[in-house]
């Protein structure tokens, strides 16, 4: 199974492409104490809002700090969000998913009720409510950014489990006396874990785009620490006198993303068996 | 059907307001050190915090009915006024945006399923998946800088020029209609890319169906086709993602309003976020979720508009 959705991925040269780019800047980041040219947080009262020059390909901001080693510094906060809020997102919406289709009835209309309800609430406004609530830091942002994303999982578990609860794998387990723990992740999860593993790829993208757009507007990572968010307010506040500091940051948050988009739409071919047939 | 999720909504937003360790009103005075005890007291006794939460609840809850969710800690102004003063804004982006979204956004689809794998479906590919990924507020820093700053085309904030007195009624129209340009073309964005690509697999699915094939070959025209029996089909599913783009939409007017400078439900969000302005930010969360509802339900009810069965089911 793995290696034919394997042969099929490796056959979509975008997705393959937004692998690599991922794969570096998850390099990136990893290596930035090693990698970035400069202290990101190191002031240089002399050299402030500097164009890109050799010294500093990629200028410097109001301040004087470095803005190639900022945004290298800047990748390990979009990859530790991306992943830390999608793995909270998972981790509820399966929790949540496969209780309402294993044990159905009240308590599926229960907790579908409940995801309805949580669907409402435009993400940024729920989001920004508890930001003013708990105190601001990057913790925080990985930590609401997944309890306000998990519902699509829940919905897409909870659609696979009805799907294979009743199928004769399952009845045997039960027949032979397995707990329903055991039924539902040893038996029937990873059987319906495909469509959440392309969901969690599009959902690493959403991740990084929430919080960016929350650092940008001063609610997410605070300076001196830097976010490709963060040094985008300071751009804003220099638009006039210095496009670099806009226009780098900007362009990792979009190759990013969209590298963690094609990846989804990859997985997301590669996975349907629907399309495998259409092929062959 | 919409009740229960009302009270679910307001059940959440008092949750979240209450999840602040010491409650609102540690928040407030903390900025304000000499605030006595007795002044905290007061205010306690004021938001009734001294009561239990289920207490705190109802009657908050009481309150919610008649649209009362009190007075900002920021001006001591009813959040309600604040609120209504500020919603027709809002909306009229969003709906701008909606009816964009909608316009360019089917024909783009429809133009590149009936084109599968021409270079028009090569390029509205590609412009879908950078659209997808570009972070809307870049967007919109970047087209300030170039049509405000650089070519001085369009105003760069607020929603009219500061002094439209002298103006007569068509200059002011030109006014405002420069000043939304920019909103409602960027938060439209996003939505156009998202939207395009499903009602071009909506339309792929649909015109591989027996029926459109029956009506190629009773031999009508294929603009008929496609209009007539293909479309309506093709849409009832992009009707429900129109419908789900809402909250997106009004979330996202926080980023918008902040960056155009546009006085709306959006900016006061922000801003009371920022003051920790808790009546207020409890008024919008909850608004702002009922508006959702609403969407929703518009939503169905145009899926009924467009779908017979649903008709006939109903009768």
């Amino acid at each position: 199974m793995i290696s034919i959705v394997w042969n099929r991925f490796r056959k979509n040269r975008l997705a393959i492409a937004g692998m690599a780019v991922i794969s570096v800047i998850a390099m990136i980041a990893v290596l930035a104490p090693v990698i970035a040219p400069y202290d990101p947080a190191a002031i240089d009262v002399y050299n402030t809002l500097s164009s890109p020059t050799w010294g500093h390909p990629l200028g410097t901001d109001d301040l004087g700090r470095d803005v190639l080693s900022r945004m290298i510094w800047g990748s390990r906060v979009s990859l530790k969000v991306g992943f830390v809020a999608v793995g909270i997102a998972i981790l509820i919406g399966i929790i949540i998913g496969s209780a309402a289709g294993f044990y159905g009835g009240k308590t599926d209309a229960i907790l579908m009720r409940f995801v309805d309800i949580m669907l409402c609430f435009p993400t940024l406004f729920l989001i920004l409510a508890v930001i003013a609530v708990l105190e601001q830091s990057i913790s925080t942002i990985m930590i609401i950014i997944g309890l306000t994303s998990w519902m699509d999982v829940s919905r897409l578990v909870r659609a696979e489990i009805l799907g294979l609860k009743e199928r004769d794998f399952v009845l045997a387990a039960k027949a032979v006396g397995a707990s329903d723990f055991r039924v539902i992740f040893r038996h029937i999860l990873p059987n319906a874990l495909s469509p959440v593993f392309v969901s969690a790829t599009f959902g690493v993208a959403g991740a990084i785009l929430i919080e960016s757009g929350l650092s940008f507007l001063g609610l997410g990572v605070q300076p001196p620490d830097s976010s490709w968010g963060n040094i985008l307010a300071s751009g804003r506040e220099n638009i006039t006198v210095a496009w670099w500091m806009s226009l780098y940051p900007g362009l990792a948050i979009l190759v990013t993303v969209l590298s963690y988009n094609l990846v989804g739409e990859g997985l997301r071919d590669a996975l349907d068996p629907r399309l495998w047939r259409s092929e062959n | 059907m919409m009740i229960p999720l009302i009270f679910g909504i307001t059940l959440v937003s008092f949750t979240v307001i209450h999840l602040a360790p010491g409650g609102p009103v540690e928040v407030e005075t903390e900025m304000s050190l000499k605030a006595s005890a007795q002044a905290r007291e007061n205010m306690k006794k004021l938001y009734g915090l001294d009561k239990p939460l289920h207490v705190q609840y109802t009657d908050w809850l009481g309150r919610f009915v008649k649209l009362d969710f009190g007075k900002s800690f920021v001006d001591g102004k009813k959040v309600i006024d604040k609120i209504a003063e500020r919603i027709p804004i809002t909306l009229k982006i969003n709906l701008l945006s909606l009816v964009l979204i909608f316009c360019a956004a089917i024909p783009i689809g429809v133009l590149s399923a009936t084109r599968q794998y021409s270079l028009f479906d090569r390029i509205t590919t590609i412009f879908v998946f950078v659209g997808f990924s570009t972070p809307a507020f870049w967007l919109a820093l970047i087209c300030m800088f170039v049509f405000g700053v650089t070519l001085g085309w369009l105003p760069i904030s607020g929603i009219q020029s500061i002094d439209t007195s002298g103006m007569n009624l068509s200059a002011r129209i030109v006014d405002q209609t420069k000043h939304l340009i920019l909103p409602v073309c960027i938060s439209a964005f996003g939505g156009i890319a998202g939207l395009s690509r499903y009602s071009r697999s909506s339309m792929l699915e649909v015109i591989r169906q027996d029926y459109i094939r029956t009506a190629r070959a009773k031999g009508l025209k294929e603009l008929y086709v496609i209009r007539r029996h293909a479309l309506r089909n093709a849409l009832m599913p992009v009707v429900t993602i129109l419908g789900l783009s809402v909250p997106g939409l009004i979330g996202g007017a926080v980023i918008f309003e902040t960056i155009f400078s546009i006085p709306g439900m959006g900016q006061l969000f922000y801003q009371s976020t920022l003051s920790r302005d808790y009546p207020t930010i409890m008024g919008i969360l909850v608004i702002g979720a009922v508006l959702t509802l609403i969407g929703n339900f518009l939503a169905d009810l145009s899926y009924a508009l467009i779908d017979p069965r649903i008709r006939i089911s109903k009768e």
